[in-house]
């Protein structure tokens, strides 16, 4: 990286191309100012190029908050690489701040030497107050560590747009498109994908795509003609699988997974959620997909979500919500009412900042007790938790086959990070997907007198009758049944032989799910474990330090109830076991209780992702430690 | 309504589960559940299509002591539970069995957004006027001042109408019976199995144990004909043991008028369980003892296109606009490249 300690706007030198192994550029503006839509368009660009990228956007929970202010700042990060990425990167390489809040609350991302890129215009008095600075720190060399480009957006998108009609507060929604011009020629990227989009968008508008293309277009020239910058940077393609591909985020993922279930086990899908962040976007897109007989509900509230997904179930629909942990928290009853009525359900959580109301727009990991303990009384279930935004879909897949063949409901971990998080996605052939078949009792296979409710088969699975069936009428409920016939009982040894048996039934699912897989030696000084969306973090960390000779392995949890059989067995090889968690140590302590391992944490609660550097830190100081323990 | 073929036909007793029933003795739930199988016989209902849902509280048992399906769910949540069953399977007729703690008190919002909603649930509301289940507390529909053990000096909380809520609501069927007055509990009942739409049904049932003689005043046999009038579509609103007193409108409110003299019959407030807008229906729920005798039977019954047909409608105009899907339109988003 070519490093300035002056205004890069000072000098003129030949323009260098400098190759990079990867970039991460973060879009900052006003939550009005379309920077997660040019993001997204960058992204595009990038992947069809043929980088692997992986983005994360970060917007406030204020809608519209007052321009200008720090609280309305939105923020949209992508990597774009020559090789595997799994996360969105670490330091952001290049800014582009449309306004002072928006450099105000970014600049400590951007690498000392990064590439600074600010709208000049919005840096007026006005702004600058809001944003809480008393001078301008493009003027007061605070911004000497950083290459400095100071570029008159709103005048010159104001020009672009002159030319095709537009002024004032319509030229000022283009600038966006004029800031991603920019990032285009600075990234030696093609404007192709992004000039059909706006065509395809606005093609009811054409003044309008006029003049978001002429901005555009402003943008890239800009960036040739002005000689400002010294260099431009590029990223070659990576090497990726053969295959079609797509974007995909998290949320879109678990909706396709969902679809694709239900589909292939050729049921109803029944959707029940209440609207909350960053949930909602499942719901929105569950609602695109009637023709593949999804039938979405928008319930009054997160109880009636839950409940009518037990009576969703009950009915034999592929019966599913979508909450985040303050819901998860309302629906923990009706969850209870599931475990005990034994019907096959999945509810994904799409955790963020907690407690209470938290950090509604910002990614944690804080619900994995609330998801393995939350309920009232011995209530075991089944919980997942995705790694990737692309793993979304393979996980509500697996969530599917083991609610139906182990009548239970799944609970499937998401979180902000991965939910909004977006990677390219193989388009997987529907020939090669798992078949699911679900048997349900017939009147002629009626199990005892008419229908026992839960006479089990040899892993304690109960049979799943449904309504409509003749002979087999039988009721369920939240009381306590009698093992087999299922009439109410208060018998105390009932009792405590139907709370073995349902967690019972929920250890005999880790016969049927893959070991835990040690990435790196099967045994050495330090295992990495990670649940989650850590898994990119962990493992691109673990990858350095390996490159570098250091003895250190890593595992992925995707199955946290029940674990991997060989969970013990793999932990049990390594010296030591290191767990980074964006929660307070809610895995640590489920490792510790049930392996008795003296497990560490690394515990980061800042509603944002684990940078690969901090984990690699940690990873060198406990080996430093082991090796000076040794000597 | 799912109807049984021709060649089985089901008496009360099929309906029946082999169940003790463990309600008090002398409990008001017995007869609605005798009206309910009976109900059933009469129309010729396919058990296996049928499900009861409750929630929690002593009404809630109820599904244990039918032999069709049944889920006894939680707290106020039938409403939710059943919602999720119709969506699922509209053919089946979906009943739910709460009371005015479960339906109005913990689970007051299910109950109102279903009704407004218009899934095609028959709800009964068991109205008791008291928490039975927990050991008499007073209720949302427990008088001011009731006294109860969590309100030895008296309950300084106002009741809600249960039909005034439902209707509210939006609410497409609305009834009101009593439980020892079997013969029209009947027949509001099979009214109510034969509505599409939400049926919300009160029902006053005496709790023998916490709050008895709650209703007196509309069963006892000295009284009752004076503190209720039945409602007859179509018809003037007249009661008294001795048929000659009737309810006028004075403007827009109701009062007692004595028949004869000038006052005749015409004069009367005509019932309208048609009427579009609920005005009539809610100026019916409104009249309490001991102002008014309280209405029984159909107090509303209009037409509305349901929740489950809406929600299916949608889902076959998309089939009929895009095709049935395919799971590789699915996954093809308009924005895919391929990497060789």
């Amino acid at each position: 990286m070519v490093v300035s300690t002056e205004p890069a706007d000072t000098r003129k030198k030949p323009l260098q191309v400098i190759e990079r192994e990867e970039i991460t550029v973060r879009f900052a503006g006003d939550s009005g100012d379309g920077m997660q839509l040019v993001g997204m368009q960058m992204t595009n660009t990038s992947a069809m190029f043929g980088n692997d990228v992986s983005t994360f956007p970060d917007y406030p929970a204020e809608i519209r908050a007052p321009a200008g202010t720090l609280a309305g700042v939105s923020g949209y990060q992508l990597n774009f690489g020559a090789h595997k990425l799994r996360t969105a990167g670490d330091r952001v390489n290049a800014l582009i701040a449309m306004n002072p809040a928006a450099l105000k609350a970014n600049i400590a991302d951007l690498e000392p030497g990064g590439i600074l890129v600010v709208n000049d215009d919005a840096f007026n008095k006005n702004n600058l107050a809001k944003a809480g600075y008393t001078e301008n720190p493009l003027d007061d060399r605070s911004l000497t560590r950083y290459q400095l480009f100071r570029i008159p957006i709103d005048k010159l998108n104001g020009e672009a747009c002159a030319e095709a009609g537009l002024a004032g507060r319509a030229a000022g929604r283009c600038k966006n498109f004029y800031a991603l011009g920019l990032a285009y020629w600075l990234f030696g990227r093609s404007m192709e994908a992004t000039e059909r989009w706006i065509k395809d968008k606005f093609g009811g508008k054409p003044a309008v795509a006029d003049a978001n293309l002429r901005a555009l277009h402003a943008g890239y020239y800009f960036g040739e003609t002005a000689e400002m910058f010294p260099a431009r940077y590029v990223v070659g393609p990576a090497k990726i699988a053969p295959g079609r591909y797509r974007k995909v985020t998290g949320n879109e993922a678990v909706a396709l997974g969902l679809v694709t279930a239900a589909q292939l086990a050729k049921k109803p899908l029944f959707y029940g959620s209440y609207p909350i962040t960053p949930a909602s976007e499942i719901l929105h897109e569950l609602a695109k997909y009637k023709n593949f007989d999804v039938r979405t509900f928008q319930a009054e509230d997160e109880i009636a979500a839950m409940t009518s997904v037990v009576g969703a179930a009950f009915a034999g629909a592929f019966a599913v919500t979508g909450t985040s942990g303050p819901g998860l928290a309302l629906k923990q009853e009706g969850i209870g009412l599931a475990v005990m009525a034994e019907l096959p359900m999945v509810i994904v959580d799409v955790q963020r900042g907690g407690p209470s109301t938290g950090l509604p727009t910002k990614t944690e990991q804080a619900d994995l007790h609330q998801a393995v303990w939350g309920r009232n009384g011995e209530a075991p279930l089944c919980v997942l938790a995705a790694a990737t935004p692309g793993d979304c879909f393979a996980i509500v897949l697996e969530a599917f086959r083991i609610a139906t063949e182990f009548m239970t409901p799944v609970i499937v971990l998401s979180d902000g990070y991965l939910a909004n998080g977006a990677e390219p996605w193989m388009l997987p052939d529907p020939a090669k997907l798992p078949k699911f078949v679900i048997k349900h009792p017939t009147a002629e296979s009626g199990n005892g007198h008419g229908f026992w409710p839960y006479k089990r088969n040899e892993r304690l699975v109960r049979e799943w009758a449904l309504p409509g069936t003749v002979g087999l009428e039988h009721r369920i409920g939240g009381l306590e049944k009698r093992d087999v016939t299922g009439e109410v009982c208060y018998d105390p040894k009932n009792h405590h032989h139907m709370i073995c048996t349902r967690r019972k039934k929920i250890d005999n699912i880790a016969e049927t799910i893959p070991p835990l897989e040690v990435l790196g030696e099967p045994s050495g000084d330090l295992l990495v474990l990670g649940w989650g969306s850590t898994y990119g973090p962990i493992t691109t960390a673990v990858e350095h330090c390996r490159a570098k000779g250091m003895s250190v392995s890593s595992a992925h949890l995707r199955y946290l109830d029940p674990m991997p059989k060989n969970t013990g067995d793999v932990l049990g090889r390594f010296r030591s076991v290191l767990i980074p968690e964006m929660n307070l140590g809610q895995l640590l302590a489920h490792i510790r209780a049930a392996y008795l391992i003296d497990a560490i944490g690394l515990n980061k609660v800042q509603g944002k992702p684990f940078m690969i550097q901090e984990i690699e830190d940690k990873i060198e100081e406990l080996l430093n430690h082991h090796n000076g323990r040794k000597s | 309504m799912s109807t049984a073929s021709a060649t089985v036909q089901l008496t009360a007793k099929d309906y029946a589960s082999d169940q003790d029933i463990r309600w008090c003795p002398g409990c008001g739930d017995y007869s609605i559940l005798a009206q309910v199988k009976k109900v059933l016989a009469a129309l010729g209902v396919k058990r296996e299509n049928t499900v009861f849902v409750s929630g929690i509280g002593c009404s809630s048992r109820f599904p244990y002591y039918m032999n069709t399906y049944g889920f006894h769910s939680i707290h106020g949540r039938a409403p939710g539970v059943a919602t999720g069953i119709k969506i699922t399977r509209p053919e089946l007729d979906v009943w739910v069995a709460t009371g005015d703690g479960d339906g109005l008190s913990i689970g007051g919002n299910h109950l109102l957004h279903t009704i407004r909603r218009n899934v095609s649930i028959k709800i009964l509301l068991f109205n008791n006027r008291i928490y039975g289940l927990t050991k008499g507390q007073y209720s949302p529909t427990s008088p001011f001042g009731k006294k109860t053990k969590s309100t030895p000096m008296g309950s300084v909380d106002y009741p809600l109408h249960p039909l005034s809520v439902a209707i509210g609501a939006e609410a497409t069927f609305v009834a009101r019976a009593i439980d020892v007055n079997t013969k029209h509990l009947e027949y509001v009942l099979e009214r109510a199995a034969k509505h599409k739409g939400t049926s919300f049904v009160e029902i006053y049932q005496n709790c023998t144990i916490f709050n008895d003689m709650a209703f007196e005043y509309a069963t006892g046999k000295e009284t009752k004909d004076d503190t209720t009038v039945y409602l007859e579509h179509g018809k003037p609103l007249i009661f008294g043991k001795d048929r000659n007193k009737g309810i006028r409108l004075h403007g827009m409110d109701p009062e007692i008028v004595t028949l004869g003299g000038d006052i005749k019959e015409d004069d009367l407030l005509f019932h309208d369980e048609r009427q579009a807008e609920p005005s009539l229906a809610y100026l019916l729920s409104r009249m309490h003892y001991p102002d008014f005798p309280e209405p029984m039977g159909v107090f509303r019954c209009v037409e509305r296109p349901t929740y489950e047909d809406l929600v299916m409608g949608q889902v076959h105009e998309a089939v009929k606009a895009k095709g049935p899907g395919r799971l590789e339109d699915l996954y093809d988003d308009g924005e895919t490249w391929v990497v060789n």
